[in-house]
């Protein structure tokens, strides 16, 4: 996918420039791209370091823990197929506590073991509605801090990186709550339980 | 508002001596943990700059932008952020590339710079977490996920533009 999105906006910038006549600025924008992409990353890698580390301590201190202890009984409701003393539920709450914390490094893992845990020994190549959910729930960010925004907006000189903060939870609360629901809503009379 | 970073950071680092964990080391661990995800994605990163660059270098966004400015302009939407938000469920590098290029024509305290990163604080890579997820498990049906789970990126584009509108203007 990704590399016909590639060669796509190479392609066609050459042919829009080629009619447009701004061949020689075509040019130059590959130089001046190569190096701002540089000039970006060295301006993050402090900040996103810190990030990183400060969450780490959150995440070593068993931050994720106290997350999902409080997350559970929403989670309960949002996966009713879901018996809370397996491994499956234990793994779901574990992977939407990290997405919280920003842990995607972390929140990755855990989540191909919850599916992994969802399907069990069976048979399957249909999504079990639970599947469906928690899918959903992984295509939408929930982040608290969004950090990584915040660290390129302070790379491209904000004055207050962090003051879209609200903007972003409500922003992220109605789109996965619009997920969700249409998760619920459309799944049919045909129950997918199994 | 200037009191959220320094004091997450003190919650962090308290939180982490009553659990008596060494902070520090915590600390550094996952500061190289950061170090190589910057390391993993710089490849990326310079690839999709360039050819961002080059689009718009070549005259070609704009020309999108003009191209469909009539019919953003009747729904209020701001024309210059609707290439970030188709790309957004399908590449993130991507996205990232088109944020940094609105953060440089426009500035990062912009209303479009606002709105752009609203929408990239509050979407993910749509297309990638469900290829990963259900290809990991051997699921090829995967019923009314994608549909769900772009109208829940639908919303996010609108609602990144509502509430830099409410809380910025």
């Amino acid at each position: 996918m990704i590399s016909y999105i590639f060669a796509g906006m190479i392609t066609l910038s050459f042919v829009y420039a080629a009619f447009s006549g701004n061949m020689s600025a075509l040019s130059q924008s590959v130089i001046d791209g190569a190096k701002e992409a540089v000039e970006l990353l060295i301006t993050l890698c402090g900040i996103m370091c810190m990030w990183s580390g400060f969450m780490e301590i959150a995440n070593k201190g068993g931050l994720t823990k106290v997350f999902s202890k409080i997350l559970s009984p929403v989670i309960k409701r949002l996966f009713p197929d879901v018996d809370e003393q397996s491994d499956a539920f234990s793994y779901i709450t574990m992977n939407i506590s990290a997405n919280l914390l920003g842990l995607g490094n972390a929140a990755t893992p855990l989540g191909l073991s919850a599916m992994r845990e969802l399907k069990g020994n069976k048979r399957l190549d249909t999504a079990t509605d639970s599947m469906v959910t928690f899918v959903v729930l992984n295509t939408a960010s929930i982040q608290l801090l969004p950090t990584t925004v915040a660290s390129l907006r302070a790379s491209y000189g904000s004055k207050s990186p962090f003051d879209v903060i609200f903007c972003v939870w409500i922003s992220s609360i109605v789109s996965v709550s619009v997920g969700l629901i249409l998760a619920k809503t459309l799944k049919g009379r045909k129950k997918w339980s199994t | 508002m200037e009191y959220i970073i320094p004091a997450f950071l003190v919650f962090t680092v308290v939180f982490g001596l009553v659990k008596r964990i060494n902070v520090f080391d915590a600390f550094t661990d996952g500061a190289k943990q950061g170090l190589f995800t910057l390391y993993s994605i710089a490849p990326t990163m310079i690839g999709l700059i360039v050819c961002v660059n080059m689009l718009k270098a070549s005259g070609l966004t704009d020309f999108i932008v003009t191209l469909v400015k009539p019919v953003t302009d009747f729904f209020h939407f701001p024309s210059e952020i609707l290439p970030m938000a188709v790309l957004r469920p399908v590449s993130g590098s991507g996205a990232t590339a088109l944020l940094t290029g609105i953060y440089k024509d426009y500035g990062a305290d912009s209303f479009l710079g606002r709105c752009a990163s609203v929408l990239a604080g509050s979407s993910e890579t749509t297309f990638y977490a469900i290829t990963m997820y259900f290809g990991s498990i051997g699921i090829k049906k995967i019923r009314h996920t994608l549909i769900s789970a772009l109208a829940a990126d639908f919303t996010a584009v609108i609602m990144s533009v509502v509430t830099v509108s409410i809380f910025f203007t």
